[in-house]
């Protein structure tokens, strides 16, 4: 599948924001003043944001995007952009909360934070399940698939709140915990990628010809490469697999986990911990796109 | 509403015939004939006469070749267009409610109006029936001429699909596949007619008529045509010789 940078950039960031709105919603990063529950929301709110609007660029029709919230009987698209709704309107709501009340543990918060970071959680799931519904592309056709996104957007959250607790001056026990999950979601990853995956359809399936013997394309239907292979038989992420893969999770979570090991209080190693873990999951989310087969494309062998 | 209608009793579709099928592309011309400015925006090329042209189509003809382990081969065109599913995914994915499967034919088609052009349709279409305009950025697919096979302005014998139309071999059937007494379920019937794909669980309407067995011809007994002799008898004797080896000999 072609890897669109609206599609990657969408689900690091935003995978990043409400990962770390879950953990806004456990009172697990507690912030010190209003102003930092400001900033914690506008953190959060602004990956959220920025995937949000990233991932209206494949639209052929951006401005219609609203009409995407109407299926979500059926479709996890649908679902996805409801959820992803509620979700910033319960952080709005729980950050407001504590600007008025002035303390992190108002009477709304409570219920509201258990709320914000259950739906959060559920608006990711909702996000990987889009693709892992997809039956022709069996790579993201699996269990783990969903789980992989939501430990990734767990971790990469509890990251990213370690930070803005060494910003805001607090120690914590986030490192140890963003640790932990970096190595979860890894091992996770790690499962999915070894995990085999067969194509249950073949040339011979895809013509019904396979009576006749082994299925070959001669002539292609057209004489330039058209949409459905522009979209659907990316090729390159195949040849470099190998060294990609690795450069993924030394990026995503060995650097991460070295600094913080080595300075877990320090801002900057934090900081630049959640950089090195974006870029790592960036890399992780193009193979993602780019390594996975379409069953179109055996009609094109 | 992209949930699935409950199964109708009409079923229109397609029946191919693999098997008199000969690739020439006609078809596809006439669907995009037709479709350009026919039903909903038309179907657009990007760069037609460029250097690289691209372009939506509802259509298309591949050709393959068979080859089974005494590696005897043979060719088979192959026209794929949508497939009408019963379980169609394209519909239950979309967000918008703008792909949907009509409750009392089964067509399947997308409303442009409401389309975002997100793709995600033609990702879940495992067989590549749904192509994005370049030009209106919406999602572009085969209405099995819904506009043409309905339409009372037209001559009785046109109201079927561009393609079946325009077929010079007849390999294309157009009828209700949900009446097992139609034309078309008969010729599933009497050829074995088949699903594509069917692994994916789509249940698809349309289907597909294999190429029928070709005789076996044994090569050392046959009575065949001896083309060497054929030529030999054909060169020139008695006048025409004589005439031949005088005009030889004026040289060059």
């Amino acid at each position: 599948m072609r890897p669109a940078a609206s599609l990657i950039i969408f689900t690091t960031l935003s995978g990043l924001g409400f990962g770390l709105a879950a953990v806004i919603g456990t009172g697990l990063l507690k912030a010190t003043s209003a102003q930092w529950a400001i900033i914690h929301g506008f953190v959060s709110l602004g990956f959220i944001g920025v995937g949000i609007i990233a991932s209206t660029w494949h639209l052929g029709h951006p401005e219609r995007a609203w009409r995407a919230l109407s299926q979500w009987r059926s479709s996890w698209l649908s679902r996805e952009g409801v959820l992803a709704g509620a979700v910033v309107m319960l952080l709005v709501i729980y950050v407001a909360d504590q600007i008025y009340s002035g303390t992190v543990n108002a009477w709304l918060g409570g219920g509201l934070g258990a709320g914000l970071a259950l739906l959060s959680l559920a608006t990711i799931f909702a996000t990987a399940m889009i693709y892992a519904s997809l039956k022709p592309i069996p790579l993201w056709h699996h269990p783990l698939t969903p789980v992989n996104f939501v430990l990734w957007a767990i971790a990469g959250g509890l990251l990213l709140a370690a930070t803005l607790n060494t910003w805001q001056g607090t120690t914590h026990s986030l490192p140890p915990l963003a640790l932990i999950t970096l190595l979860i979601a890894t091992t996770s990853k790690i499962a999915w990628w070894q995990s085999p995956r067969k194509h249950n359809s073949t040339p011979e399936t895809a013509t019904g010809l396979g009576k006749l013997g082994k299925i070959k394309m001669i002539i292609p239907p057209h004489t330039e490469e058209n949409w459905l292979q522009h979209e659907m038989g990316f090729q390159i992420a195949r040849k470099h697999r190998n060294r990609l893969r690795p450069i993924a999770l030394i990026l995503a979570t060995a650097l991460p986990i070295t600094l913080i090991i080595t300075a877990p209080h320090s801002a900057i190693s934090l900081t630049l911990a959640t950089i090195l873990h974006i870029i790592g999951v960036t890399t992780e989310r193009w193979l993602f796109f780019a390594e996975a087969k379409h069953s179109v494309m055996l009609y094109y062998k | 509403m992209t949930s699935l209608p409950p199964p109708s009793k009409v079923k229109l579709g397609l029946v191919i015939d693999l098997d008199t099928c000969v690739g020439c592309q006609a078809c596809v011309v006439n669907c995009k004939e037709w479709n350009s400015p026919g039903y909903g925006a038309p179907l657009a090329d990007s760069d037609p006469y460029g250097t690289k042209p691209s372009g939506a189509w509802l259509n298309r003809v591949h050709s393959f070749e068979a080859t089974d382990h005494d590696n005897t081969s043979r060719v088979v065109h192959f026209p794929k267009s949508c497939l009408h599913c019963e379980d169609a995914p394209c519909v239950t994915v979309c967000p918008t409610g703008a792909s949907y499967k009509r409750g009392e034919d089964g067509i399947v088609l997308v409303n442009e109006d409401a389309c975002i052009g997100c793709g995600l349709c033609a990702w879940a279409c495992p067989y590549g029936a749904r192509e994005m305009d370049p030009v209106e950025g919406v999602m572009k697919k085969c209405t099995l001429c819904v506009d043409r096979i309905y339409n009372s302005h037209l001559a009785e014998e046109d109201r079927i699909p561009a393609c079946v139309r325009t077929c010079p071999t007849s390999a294309r059937h157009f009828g209700d596949l949900g009446d097992p007494n139609s034309a078309v379920s008969q010729l599933v019937k009497a050829r074995g007619g088949f699903d594509l794909m069917p692994e994916q669980a789509t249940k698809p309407v349309n289907k597909y008529l294999p190429p029928r067995d070709r005789p076996h011809i044994d090569a050392d007994k046959s009575d065949a045509v001896d083309l060497l002799q054929m030529a030999k008898s054909a060169t020139p004797n008695g006048f025409w010789k004589w005439l031949d080896s005088m005009l030889d000999r004026l040289g060059e």
